[in-house]
């Protein structure tokens, strides 16, 4: 990939030393150490990666500089006080500067952030500083943070998830094949009685999981003990009938910590295998409900609820990689992180850099998949991705294709909007994903032959056939937003 | 009841033939296939007995078969499974099980509930088979 690093040009974005660096007053950030080109990061480095989009007319090396700064240690003036620290070390060094490919009035800027202005395991501690204050700075238009490095020094200081991919699958008893799941509808509204109906319907039909939706926590048509005891009802009934391990996404989402407990533990002593947050619970209470889970042999789904406020628009906010490796650094078992082809934002690259931020041992750089930095997860489980939101049967073989074994597929409406009833719908699912698993391992083309190959599972399953008939041209084809920067260039033959 | 643990249990019984080349799907990818039978199919039973050990050493599926076929002329009436091992670094565990032989008849489990105070209830699922003893179930 060629790229054209801007360099110091003349001299403005210099770095003052001495007497003259700490003369009151203002001074340029690329001036006051915030920039230098020499930099090598360190092995130990926090690295970041941030889209800068200038105001008009502002050097786009004093904006990375400023980055740097605001994301470190300065302020918008010289203060002395900086002569009584290790200052040098503290600042933050915007290091490299890219001209964004396509995009005339955008940047990359990277820049080192030292280990020691971070405590160890907090999440919190480091968006305070990489996202605290920054993103209003008023000679950016736009920013937006595009891909995080940790070192091996600060992922060791995180438990990371409390289960895994591996132990989870162990725990459960499944391998091989992505797990179904499907989230209970209508969201909202059902009573406990009703609402326990669909989760055994689902699970007794063939599916792995059901879920609650991110806004189901305590409401005036079903408290939550209610919901859990009938769930858990639901679960043991189904789990009997079929002689596997099932489970429903008890969501614990509440006010306080003190409630989050109180219902996790109950769900606990009910016996689920899970229970569920969501992501605007906050990252001090989530690295909480990591610790709270691992302790008591729970695995732990969070909803990625709200995270499109702020990830969805290229040039403001946070990317959704940076938030999976957030979230795998602070211990989440399940989250969801796209299909490519259901009715929600995914450009397949993109979520393919999310899948193997959150699934593999490490990560080399993978432009094409929006991957900046090479990082290694030094031992750290690994996080199961969850496709959720309008996929279908006869999707199968994009899905298996496109997400691979390691993801749970939740078909909600796919499931319970089947004509033929709840059971029929979990059992299509069922049935076309174990058939599409069987011929992907005989060497079958899925790509190709994945529509023939669910017409012939259909002829020994009516309710596959049934869901075809229904859904089977049903696709969702919009433009993305979030699209990535970095295209294949194609070679001659 | 059907018992649908393993990867393949909503699809019709496999075939020789497609076990086959499940098997030779294992061995390309370098993992380990075993060999396992139970008459005690509780969901949270994770030990079923070995039908020998881990076969590292067979990297030929018609091996792999030819003890699949002995594991079913012992127990006719056993269910029975095929697993593969994946030793690698960050898995080290199994990568594909499924079955591959059932009894006849398939009672399935009750579902039990000690009532508690409240409405708490706590479940335990009882294999109907198991009130035998084991070798005498199926």
């Amino acid at each position: 990939m060629q790229q054209n690093s801007l360099s110091n040009g003349n001299g403005a974005s210099k770095a003052k030393s001495g007497a003259a660096r700490y003369k009151a007053g203002v001074m340029k950030y690329a001036q006051m150490g915030y920039w230098d080109s020499g930099y090598q990061p360190r092995e130990t480095d926090i690295l970041a990666l941030f889209r800068i989009t200038p105001q008009e007319g502002v050097d786009p090396i004093e904006a990375a500089a400023a980055v740097a700064g605001e994301s470190s240690t300065a302020t918008w003036t010289v203060v002395w006080t900086d002569r009584l620290t290790a200052c040098d070390r503290y600042r933050a060094k915007a290091y490299k500067v890219e001209p964004v490919p396509g995009s005339p009035d955008q940047y990359f800027a990277y820049i080192a952030y030292d280990l020691n202005l971070f405590e160890p395991g907090s999440i919190a501690n480091v968006t305070a500083s990489i996202i605290g204050n920054v993103f209003g700075f008023k000679p950016l238009k736009a920013l937006r943070l595009e891909d995080m490095r940790f070192p091996t020094a600060y992922v060791k200081t995180f438990a990371g998830p409390a289960t895994g991919i591996v132990v989870e699958r162990e725990r459960l008893d499944k391998f091989g094949r992505p797990l179904l799941g499907a989230t209970v509808k209508p969201k909202l509204g059902l009573s406990g009685k009703n609402y326990g109906r669909v989760v055994y319907e689902a699970l007794k039909g063939g599916l792995d999981f059901t879920k609650d939706d991110e806004n189901i926590n305590s409401q005036a048509f079903m408290h939550w003990r209610d919901r859990f005891l009938n769930c858990m009802e639901a679960v043991n009934r189904a789990q009997a009938a079929t002689g596997e391990i099932k489970g429903h996404y008890l969501n614990v989402t509440a006010g306080t910590m003190e409630d989050m407990y109180e219902r996790a533990e109950f769900a606990k002593q009910l016996g689920s295998v899970i229970v569920m947050i969501d992501l605007v619970i906050g990252y001090t209470a989530i690295q909480s409900m990591s610790r709270w889970a691992r302790k008591n042999d729970m695995v732990l789904h969070l909803h990625r609820a709200g995270h499109s406020t702020y990830t969805r628009q290229k040039n403001h906010g946070i990317s959704f990689r940076v938030i999976c490796k957030w979230m795998r650094l602070a211990g989440v078992d399940h989250i969801h992180a796209g299909t490519v082809v259901g009715k929600l934002e995914g450009d397949p690259n993109s979520v393919q850099g999310f899948y193997n931020v959150l699934r593999e041992n490490a990560n080399p750089v993978d432009l094409q998949r929006g991957i900046f930095f090479e990082q290694d997860w030094a031992g750290l489980p690994g996080v199961m991705p969850v496709a959720s939101g309008g996929i279908h049967a006869g999707q199968m073989h994009q899905l298996l294709h496109y997400l691979g074994e390691d993801v749970v597929l939740q078909f909600g409406g796919g499931t319970i909007g089947h004509p033929m009833g709840i059971q029929a719908g979990a059992q299509a699912n069922r049935v076309a994903l174990e058939a599409m698993v069987l011929a992907r391992n005989e060497g079958r083309d899925i790509w190709n032959e994945g529509p023939s190959i669910l017409v012939d599972a259909a002829k020994h399953c009516a309710p596959l056939k049934a869901a075809l008939d229904t859904w089977g041209e049903i696709t969702f084809n919009y433009t993305s937003t979030d699209t990535l920067d970095f295209v294949p260039t194609p070679t001659p033959a | 009841m059907r018992l649908t643990q393993g990867a393949f249990s909503f699809l019709p019984d496999l075939t020789d033939a497609q076990i086959r080349s499940q098997v030779e799907y294992c061995l390309q990818n370098g993992w380990a296939v075993s060999i396992e039978y139970t008459d005690d199919p509780h969901p949270r039973n994770t030990y079923w007995e070995m039908f020998g050990q881990p076969m590292f050493d067979i990297r030929d599926a018609a091996g792999i078969m030819a003890e699949l076929q002995s594991c079913r002329r012992t127990f006719p009436q056993h269910y029975i499974k095929v697993n593969a091992f994946d030793s690698s670094l960050g898995r080290e565990s199994l990568r594909l099980s499924f079955i591959v032989g059932r009894p006849d008849k398939e009672p399935g489990f009750a579902l039990e509930r000690r009532e508690m105070g409240g409405r708490n209830v706590q479940y335990t699922t009882r294999s109907y088979a198991v009130e035998r003893p084991e070798g005498e179930r199926y």
